[in-house]
């Protein structure tokens, strides 16, 4: 039906571009030939013989990176697999992401790297890249070996769901990760604070009856961090920062020179505490949704360079896991196929942040972070692209979800600004059915 | 309103709700129609055949997740007066992976057509979970630290016994707030219906901006004896020792001599000051041997109410499936 789509070179045309690195979206083309992008107008139309592919009204840009991403696959695969969450993650416009290391077997062994990588390839959807375990079994008490690891082809570890409770085991993980290169990505919280906890602690847990976490838990494990961070030299990164006072204790330590970066999530930033009145299990999530002071501090340091990038912390779970009490549900919800044009209606329409500024934080932001390729708009690179319609309306229906797992809250929701599909090597992969 | 209210007395008041989860979500109107009718179940259960037919051909599933022996036992009891058909299933459980999930188990007690569910679980919310997609109705007998509406209509049922109005009218509560069920709906209850309320226990057992709950807000006072000042009733909470998983106060010791209720402690109040106690009761914890079984005490007159305003919960619930006549 559509001839382009299988033609090795074709220019896309008759639209914007999004240039996240130069900050400006202007009319422009660009040229793809072998699944590279070879060439770059800019200009809203081009004289050529090649076979064009008009994206009047339509906005391109390089595609969207997720450095954190919950792929369940090994061990959970009735939640998702590596196949699906791909699939989901392209329908979300994201053509590279980072998978987390709490699979079972955990990602603490060369042979589970090579098996998620095998696998990806076999799934043939959009780029994965590996985080693996700081700890073996992420039990915390002792390092996983980095280099075996490293060799197999992870690019940053994380214990990503537990913090590593034990000072000195988080000491030697951050030292011998700097030595290989390796980011470390944290999981911020102090257990003995965050103990049975099931929602933020306010008066919103003090309503419901639902045991709170207080924010002074991640400031806590932030604050702890960050100082091994400066006593080690090593690259921290922080997962999923809720709370305002985490934001100033990361802003000072990038002011002091600390190398410290930090991502927010849709949900974060998005989403409020009083919601849980419902006791919607797909609002349980960990670190769990603060109250207004937090969002509009976490909304800020998106625009004061506080937060690096947005990234998803897809954590899909079946019916079955979350049909239970509140206090039973495992915490998590879905993001990749929302991410987008959530913070699209709820930030960028809202007039609160530049369409352009939010595509950085999904693309040079996150790939800047953990060092991936991609992310820009660049003669040379692979064309991995995102095609958008910044004023399509739609709902995220359940049937439209690509994701094996539907624990979204945002089931139903209608979203201005849709993603229409990616360009992976230049190869359209529709997010549209 | 509530005044207007007061007058009617009137039955045919619609109660209008398929459940009954918390008293968060009642007007001061359904409160006040439920100890009415309360009332008039008080006098079937001191005639010489304490039983009305009201609720037969109504079935109900008596559901306990966690264990009880007074809640359980009056709700038994109010379902007899009524002459419901009772089923009962009880199962201590503290984790998911135990067993039937509770869906499954709900499930299972729906397609035995059962009209009304009694139940009481450890996780704070659980009847609203069961409530989305159980179409028996349901009553709340305590969720987690959230609520237990019959509870508080008990207590204030006594109270009102004895005050006629709850306009004006102060009530301490004492203990362990952050845990408590019953602390959270009797502010509630008491607050809807004009009573001001103050809580009173350690900082290690006070949930954070406890003082915004209610219907205008409450008081927090650490010290006792200011607590319970001008009060015209305490209600003192049992200091949960089994749930205690962490420490949040040194010895029993130390808590009765900061927060117990001693005849000591109680001068602080004015002599018609009522004291209530949800039981059971840990004599020389937080209420000592004297002021249990004082003059002042309403304890086990809470208990007697508590069987009458079950009955009539269970009937207001019932309400589109029975005759208003058949009270009498």
């Amino acid at each position: 039906m559509v001839k382009w789509k299988d033609k090795k070179e074709f220019w896309i045309s008759g639209g914007k571009l999004a240039d996240p690195a130069a900050g400006k979206i202007r009319s422009g083309s660009v040229l793809v030939q072998k699944g590279l992008i070879t060439e770059i107008q800019w200009q809203k139309k081009v004289e050529t013989d090649l076979p064009v592919l008009d994206v009047e009204g339509r906005l391109l840009a390089p595609g969207f990176i997720d450095i954190h991403t919950h792929l369940r696959e090994p061990g959970d695969e009735d939640k998702e697999t590596i196949a699906s969450g791909t699939a989901a993650a392209m329908a979300g416009g994201y053509t590279s992401i980072l998978c987390m290391a709490n699979t079972d077997p955990v990602v603490d062994d060369p042979s589970v790297v090579e098996y998620i990588i095998r696998r990806a390839e076999a799934a043939g959807n959009c780029r994965v890249y590996v985080t693996g375990a700081v700890t073996k079994g992420i039990k915390g008490d002792h390092i996983s070996e980095f280099f075996h690891l490293k060799k197999a082809g992870i690019v940053a570890l994380s214990d990503d769901g537990k913090y590593i409770d034990n000072s000195r085991v988080m000491r030697t993980a951050l030292e011998y990760a700097g030595m290989l290169g390796l980011p470390v990505i944290a999981h911020c919280e102090d257990t003995y604070l965050t103990d049975e906890s099931q929602m933020n602690e306010s008066y919103v847990s003090t309503r419901l009856g639902l045991k709170g976490a207080h924010t002074a838990s991640e400031e806590i494990a932030v604050a702890r961090d960050i100082r091994l961070a400066e006593l080690t030299g090593a690259h921290l990164h922080i997962a999923h920062v809720s709370a305002a006072g985490s934001l100033g204790l990361i802003k000072a330590a990038k002011e002091k020179g600390i190398r410290v970066t930090a991502e927010a999530s849709p949900h974060h930033l998005t989403l409020d505490e009083s919601m849980l009145e419902t006791y919607d299990r797909n609002l349980k999530v960990n670190p769990p949704l603060r109250g207004s002071a937090d969002i509009s501090a976490l909304r800020s340091a998106l625009k004061d360079g506080t937060i690096d990038c947005i990234a998803t912390d897809h954590a899909p779970h079946t019916d079955i896991d979350k049909q239970v009490e509140f206090d039973f549900a495992p915490p998590g919800m879905t993001g990749l196929e929302t991410a987008f044009a959530q913070l699209h209606t709820e930030l960028v329409i809202t007039g609160e942040l530049e369409l352009i500024d939010l595509i950085r934080m999904m693309t040079t932001g996150p790939a800047d972070v953990i060092g991936l390729p991609g992310g820009r708009l660049q003669e040379g690179e692979p064309a991995d692209l995102v095609l958008i319609d910044p004023g399509e309306e739609w709902v995220y229906k359940k049937e439209i979800i690509r994701s094996k797992a539907c624990n979204s809250p945002l089931v139903g929701k209608k979203f201005t600004g849709r993603v229409q599909g990616v360009f992976l090597e230049g190869r359209w992969r529709s997010a549209v059915s | 309103m509530i005044d207007r209210c007061a007058e009617g007395g009137n039955r045919k008041v619609q109660f209008n709700r398929k459940d009954l989860l918390g008293l968060e979500e009642l007007s001061a109107e359904h409160i006040k129609l439920i100890l009415d009718t309360g009332d008039n179940f008080k006098e079937v259960l001191g005639r010489k055949i304490k039983k009305v037919p009201a609720l037969r051909g109504v079935t109900i599933a008596n559901v306990f997740y966690e264990p009880s022996t007074r809640t359980r036992m009056s709700f038994e009891l109010a379902e007899k007066r009524l002459s419901a058909d009772i089923i009962n299933f009880s199962k201590a459980t503290s984790s998911v992976k135990k067993g039937e999930t509770l869906r499954d188990t709900l499930e299972n007690i729906k397609a035995m057509k059962v009209d009304i569910v009694v139940m009481r679980h450890a996780s704070s919310g659980a009847h609203k979970f069961a409530s989305e997609f159980l179409d028996a109705s349901i009553v709340n007998a305590g969720d987690g630290r959230h609520a237990h509406p019959t509870q508080a209509l008990l207590d204030m049922m006594t109270l009102r016994e004895h005050w006629g109005t709850f306009v004006g009218k102060k009530v301490t509560i004492i203990g362990d707030i952050l845990h408590s069920r019953v602390a959270r709906s009797n502010i509630w209850g008491l607050t809807k219906m004009g009573a001001k309320v103050t809580v009173c226990g350690p900082p290690t057992m006070m949930p954070v901006e406890i003082e915004k709950l209610g219907e205008g807000g409450i008081k927090l006072e650490y010290d006792i004896r200011k607590a319970i000042e001008g009060a015209d009733a305490i209600n003192i909470l049992r200091i949960q020792l089994e749930r205690q998983k962490s420490v949040l106060f040194p010895s029993s010791r130390e808590y009765f001599e900061v927060f117990g209720t001693s005849s000591e402690v109680l001068k602080a109040a004015p002599d018609h000051c009522l004291v209530m106690h949800p039981g059971p009761i840990n004599r020389g914890v937080e209420i000592s041997q004297e002021v249990a079984d004082g003059d002042r005490s309403v304890i086990l007159p809470q208990v007697t109410n508590g069987v009458a305003v079950r009955m009539a919960v269970l009937f207001l619930i019932a309400g589109g499936k029975v005759e208003d006549e058949k009270i009498s």
